[in-house]
């Protein structure tokens, strides 16, 4: 009573093997790809690398050379300490790629996390973070982050927490209609009908299939990030290390922006334009590519 | 029809009171005591205890918080530590300021983002589509201030064309006012025209793609017909709500905006009151954004739901 | 070979008279930087008045056809070769004003959803008038001229429809809008891509009586694009029968059916259950191997690959098209031999099925269902009654909105019942949700879902998948799981090495065979079947309906089948239960329930179904849309649509019970059954 094959061995090949390319390998396909992995890339190499390469102390004073315009010796010119911008630019990749990334991760795991719950079990849970999450929405995000770092001081470790605390509810909604988009198709309830839990459902079954989101986000909120940290030492709360900081820097020289030195803010405004863009170039990318 | 309006407002009160609690949980977290911080650090220990009972700071959370927000809601936002005046005049010269900049770079935005957006799918996975996508996105991504330094050294400082300060002599006339808001409204234009651009777009596209599209394609219609009338009435309705929900956004860019430019809008008066811990001044103002922030999705909820049928129709059975 | 071959194209003669001439027609998509040929070397007329069908799974290029003709083919698509004629005008040639004229007045078109055809934020009456304004009346003659036109696509109250929104509509409403607004400008050519594949069957149905009405009345062409068969072979004079782009075989529609020459089409016709074919005898023959994917390029014949009477010239050069009788072409050298193709799969098989017993496995009492959205209440089920007994296939039958879905959900504890429900297994209740369920009886219900794509994890592997009830409800693990394994992959007809990749790697029925293997990896008692072949094509449908019955024989479960589809549910069911918003109307032996008497819900649902065996049945015609389950009719749910309701007004006041009319056989009908068979029995039944 044996059925002939209904599927010939030589024939399924050319159906069932539709090798797809790796997504990496379609990523460098795209050259808004390529363009924003070199300059982050470049940034990348600033941060560890950035004082063997910056051609000064980015620290030095030198109170004879104040406010020098671009030159030879000094590309970008010296700001209001006599200090080289150039190296300050350099070395100052440092500050923001250990802050950004780590604030990042930090939104990413709670918020992912958060998501998976809220949009596994909705109901009442969700009804009342939902609330919560559009309270605080209700305010600009980079305003609210501000109000804390105000509230609590300012230090590494208070900055990458408030800013992964006021990310994790806006990744987490970002995750929530995912999962609740994933919650429409049969292979969840099929997962139940072979008893499964709760927490193997979350992290097993509809963690993977949300992950391509959350990449994006996490790399949508990287930018973002560094818009953040930027932002904030422009407004006077950066975090004050020994290393210099472009969003700090801008702060202190923008007010000589008047009297023409415009070399001291512009450099280092062009350093986070540079990254930020890099970053979201990258991030188009990798969503297109993810999309597609 | 009325209990949807209820439902609406009902939820944007229960959120105005979650908020009212964040922002109030978030002026005691504060660190430093009120009095200190007015009083300075010399002053005696006594007359610091008198002032934090005389504010009333010394009470329990719950009793502050209840007088705080029963004193706003009866519009009396108590006095400013900082300038020891009552907090609305102020409030109210900041917001007036702000609205005029956050006007300007609305009239700006809203047709110009649209345009780009509807521009970028028309000619979807081209050129022009892809330079108007990734400058939008780029321009979305850059901090304000970073723009804001871009365009006072290429205005102001190279080209001498506008001032860098935004703040106008008193009692100028519109057109000067007019010609030291241009440069402070760019940044806030950047940041929103990506994102705005980016849903005229996915909406258009979506709307292109449609069924009933390629009918009116086919009932003949000319292409213009096609567009303006099948077209863009589906693909511009939700963009009003990211319109409006932007406006948060816009708030926190005033923040940045006014500090670069020294312009005496609700942004400075923030910054102002956080640095020098003015939480009456300071409790009010992000209240306040906080109001006109539900104040414009209710709105754009409101006018999605009339201009769209089917939430029209069903909410009016 | 007898044939000579082809020198030109047959059918009605060319020239000025045709309204459609389309010659060797090549369409190319690109993709990925590579051209792809969707359409290869076709060619077909369509002559005034005439109505023609173009059949094909998907993939074979039909819409494609469809998108040529009307110059809309997506911004990589392109024709590469050949030319088109509509008219006597050439569409390709036209500047876009000239295109938009004969758009406007020359060629509309039909499509598959009707609900996404219509302008969600313009009123219908609007939409309807613009052809007229097209046309160069003023709006209020549009307006006129539209009322006038719903009229005629027997739009009971025009006026009141054209105040509407599209979403205010029903399916079959919407496509009725949708043809009024396609027939509104008179065109030479009427193009219908499927549309009456999103309705239901009775309304199906209605819309076809429609087309068919008005063609009659409206000189117009009719290019009739499906996958049904049975639905071209009502609707259509001729029809060309296409696959991977290319027209296999063409002829006028009956003759095509009856005697098919190309291999292609004799097995799809044997993968469609006829009346008196069942899973036991009369099995359904299939069709072996895949569509080739789209754009292969290939020597020879393009189905050689899956022809069963290859030679090698077939794979060598492609064949012509060949005479094979008036008016019928074959692309085949063998097209003789086609008449006798040899089977893929043995006509009859001896199932070693047990006969099922007549102890219930299942017992369903009383069960009601209520969903609240937006403070409407909705009965998706009320007060079913219903038996599922150890071994059978209970075949359940509805519309959309009739509940089968949800008697299915409530059974496997994904939905909760309303209070007062009662679900037994072998007389112990079903707790109402699953953690309240015993390992035993979770282990003892599975589900296949309708689409595999949905059911299954598309991030986890064919390994993973398969194996996970092995370990999870069978506890295996070791040796014994992988042998089990081996074993169960061997069951559904897969390959060892089908086990390495994810879903998305997997064709539509390979797809199908792991979500098989899923449920039946725990040991179910009771496996539900949700329209498991409704996202298949034909011949794949077929392969996993064979697929079903042998497990069943093998492994002795039980099967809920839900089907819209009634030869399916026939080919497949011991039993049938009808369900009509939420109320069992019959419930009986399978051949019982088709040979009547019937319930007059059944008779209108199976005098719907287009029939390939050509038998003009009487047909009962429905009125009215389907009501709402929000909003059910007083009395018999179906007095609304009944076409036998009885004068007395006790359909109108009173719920008939139901009652066994026969052994075995319940139903739920004022008209005694007496009167029932006197009313049903001039139906030729066969």
């Amino acid at each position: 009573m044996t059925e002939t094959l209904a599927v010939p061995p030589g024939v399924v090949s050319t159906d069932a093997d539709r090798r797809e390319q790796p997504v990496w390998r379609l990523l460098l396909t795209r050259p808004t790809f390529v363009v924003g992995a070199l300059i982050l890339l470049f940034w990348i190499v600033c941060a560890i690398f950035g004082s063997d390469i910056a051609p000064h102390n980015p620290l030095a004073q030198q109170l004879l050379a104040v406010n020098q315009p671009p030159s030879a010796a000094h590309w970008f010119g010296t700001d209001q300490l006599g200090r080289d911008v150039l190296s300050r630019v350099i070395v100052g990749a440092q500050t923001m790629l250990i802050i950004a990334p780590l604030a990042t991760v930090v939104g990413t795991v709670l918020g992912t996390a958060l998501g998976l719950v809220l949009g596994y079990f909705g109901g009442a849970v969700d009804q009342v973070v939902s609330r919560i999450v559009e309270a605080v929405l209700a305010l600009p995000a980079i305003l609210v982050i501000f109000l804390f770092m105000v509230a609590l001081g300012v230090s590494t470790r208070s900055q990458i927490l408030v800013i992964g605390f006021i990310f994790t509810p806006l990744i987490a909604r970002t995750v929530r209609s995912a999962v609740q988009v994933e919650s429409q198709l049969d292979y969840l309830p099929a997962a139940r009908l072979l008893g499964e839990r709760p927490m193997r459902m979350m992290f097993v079954e509809i963690l993977p299939n949300v992950m391509p989101t959350v990449l994006v986000e996490f790399t949508i909120r990287l930018g973002y990030a560094i818009f953040t940290v930027a932002t904030l030492a422009f407004l006077g709360f950066g975090v004050q290390l020994s290393t210099p900081n472009w969003g700090t820097d801008i702060n202190a020289n923008y007010v000589v922006l008047g009297a023409g030195y415009w070399w001291e803010t512009l450099f280092p405004a062009l350093a986070i334009a540079s990254l930020i863009i890099a970053i979201n170039l990258v991030a188009d990318a990798i969503e297109q590519v993810l999309a597609g | 029809m009325a209990i949807y309006l209820l439902r609406r407002l009902g939820l944007a009160i229960i959120t105005l009171f979650l908020l009212s609690l964040i922002i109030f949980f978030a002026g005691q977290v504060l660190p430093g005591d009120p009095a200190r911080s007015i009083l300075g650090p010399l002053s005696a220990e006594s007359a610091v205890r008198a002032l934090d009972h005389q504010l009333g700071v010394d009470r329990p959370l719950v009793t502050q918080y209840w007088s705080w927000i029963s004193d706003m809601l009866r519009g009396n936002m108590g006095k400013s530590y900082q300038y020891q005046s009552p907090v609305e005049p102020l409030l109210v010269t900041a917001l007036v300021n702000s609205a005029k900049l956050a006007a300007l770079a609305f009239i700006v935005i809203i047709p110009l983002s649209i345009l780009g957006g509807v521009i970028a799918a028309l000619y979807a996975g081209r050129p022009a589509d892809r330079i108007i996508t990734l400058t939008g996105s780029s321009g979305a991504a850059v901090p304000e201030f970073v723009s804001g330094i871009v365009v006072i050294v290429v205005f102001s400082v190279v080209l001498k064309l506008l001032p860098p300060s935004a703040q106008a002599q008193p009692g100028a006339s519109f057109l000067t006012q007019l010609k030291s808001l241009i440069l402070p409204a760019i940044p806030l234009v950047l940041v929103l025209f990506g994102y705005i651009a980016r849903m005229a777009r996915a909406g258009t596209i979506e709307a292109l793609e449609s069924d009933y599209v390629r009918t009116a394609t086919l009932k003949g219609l000319k292409r213009v017909v096609v567009i303006y009338r099948h077209v863009l009435r589906n693909s511009l309705l939700p963009t009003i709500t990211v319109i409006a929900t932007q406006i948060g956004y816009l708030i926190g860019g005033l923040v940045v905006v006014e500090r670069l430019f020294n312009y005496q809008g609700i942004g400075n008066l923030i910054f102002h009151a956080a640095t020098s811990k003015d939480f009456p001044m300071l409790e009010a103002s992000v209240l306040t954004i906080g109001v006109v922030y539900m104040v414009a999705t209710v709105g754009a909820d409101l006018l999605t739901m009339l201009l769209n049928p089917r939430q029209r129709t069903e909410v009016f059975r | 070979m007898t044939a000579t071959e082809a020198t030109e194209i047959p059918g009605p003669a060319a020239g000025p008279l045709s309204a459609v001439q389309v010659e060797h027609l090549d369409v190319t998509y690109r993709i990925r930087g590579q051209d792809r040929l969707a359409l290869r070397d076709v060619s077909f007329q369509i002559g005034r008045s005439e109505s023609y069908g173009l059949v094909g799974e998907s993939g074979s290029g039909k819409s494609t056809v469809a998108l040529a003709l009307t110059r809309y083919l997506p911004r990589n698509g392109r024709v590469s070769a050949g030319s088109i004629r509509i008219a006597g005008r050439d569409p390709l040639a036209m500047n876009a004003d000239k295109l938009r004229q004969l758009r406007a007045h020359s060629v509309s078109m039909v499509y598959q959803e009707p609900g996404k055809a219509l302008n969600p934020s313009m009123r219908v009456g609007r939409q309807v008038a613009e052809v007229y304004e097209v046309a160069g009346l003023g709006k209020a003659e549009a307006l006129e001229r539209s009322e006038a036109m719903l009229r005629t696509v027997q739009i009971s109250d025009p006026g009141q429809v054209m105040q509407r929104y599209p979403h205010q509509l029903s399916g079959g409403m919407a496509q009725r809008v949708v043809i009024a607004m396609a027939l509104a400008s008179e065109p030479e050519l009427l193009i219908l891509d499927e549309p009456t594949t999103a309705l239901d069957a009775t309304v199906e149905a209605e819309v076809l009586d429609l087309v068919a009405g008005l063609r009659e009345q409206l000189d117009t062409s009719l290019l009739f694009i499906s996958h049904n068969l049975a639905v071209i072979a009502k609707m259509c004079d001729r029809v060309g029968v296409l696959y991977a782009g290319e027209l296999i075989e063409e002829g006028p529609a009956r003759q095509v059916f009856d005697q098919p020459r190309h291999p292609y089409t004799v097995g799809l016709l044997r993968c469609i259950p006829r009346i008196g074919q069942r899973k036991d005898h009369g099995r359904l023959d299939t069709i072996p191997g895949f569509l080739p994917p789209p754009g292969q390029q290939q020597a020879g014949c393009i189905f050689a690959p899956r022809c069963p009477i290859v030679e090698q010239r077939c794979r060598e050069t492609a064949p012509p098209p060949f005479d094979t009788a008036p008016g019928q072409t074959s692309r085949c050298y063998l097209h003789e031999a086609a008449r006798d193709l040899p089977r893929n799969t043995p006509v009859d098989l001896q199932l070693a099925a047990t006969p099922p017993a007549s102890e219930p496995v299942v017992t369903i009492r009383n069960l009601s269902k209520t969903f609240t959205s937006r403070g409407q209440t909705v009965h998706a089920l009320a007060g079913v009654n219903l038996e599922i007994k150890r071994g059978e296939t209970l075949g359940l039958v509805g519309e959309s909105g009739s509940g089968k879905t949800t008697l299915a959900r409530i059974l496997l504890a994904l939905t909760a019942p309303d209070p007062g429900s009662a679900v037994e297994m072998d007389g112990q209740p079903l707790g109402a949700e699953l953690r309240q369920r015993s390992p035993a009886q979770l282990k003892a219900l599975q589900i296949v879902f309708q689409n595999p794509d949905s059911a299954l994890n598309r991030r986890h592997t064919v390994r993973r998948l398969i194996s996970r009830p092995l370990v999870k409800l069978a506890g295996l693990s070791g040796a014994a799981l992988a042998d089990r394994l081996t074993e169960l992959v061997q069951s559904v007809r897969m390959e060892p090495r089908h086990l390495a990749l994810r879903p998305r790697q997997l064709s539509g029925g390979l797809k199908q065979r792991v979500a098989i293997a899923r449920a039946f990896g725990g040991g179910p008692r009771i496996v539900v079947c949700d329209e498991p072949t409704s996202a298949l094509d034909v011949s794949v449908q077929a392969a996993i309906l064979n697929l079903l019955a042998d497990l069943q024989a093998k492994e002795q479960v039980t099967y809920l089948f839900i089907s819209h589809d009634l030869q399916l549910v026939r080919y497949l069911s011991d039993r049938i239960a009808v369900l009509y918003l939420g109320r069992l109307m019959e419930l009986g032996p399978a051949e019982r329930v088709f040979s009547g008497p019937h319930h007059p819900y059944t008779e209108a649902l199976l005098s719907a179904v287009p029939s390939l065996d050509g038998q003009r049945r009487q047909r009962i015609r429905l009125s009215g849309e389907i009501p709402s389950a929000a909003n059910p009719p007083s009395g018999c749910v179906f007095h609304t649509r009944c076409p036998r309701r009885l004068d007395s007004g006790i359909c109108e006041s009173t719920e008939p019970p139901l009652v066994e009319v026969e052994p075995g056989h319940l139903m739920s009908c004022h008209i005694p059954i007496d009167q029932l068979t006197t009313l049903q029995s001039y139906e030729p039944m066969p």
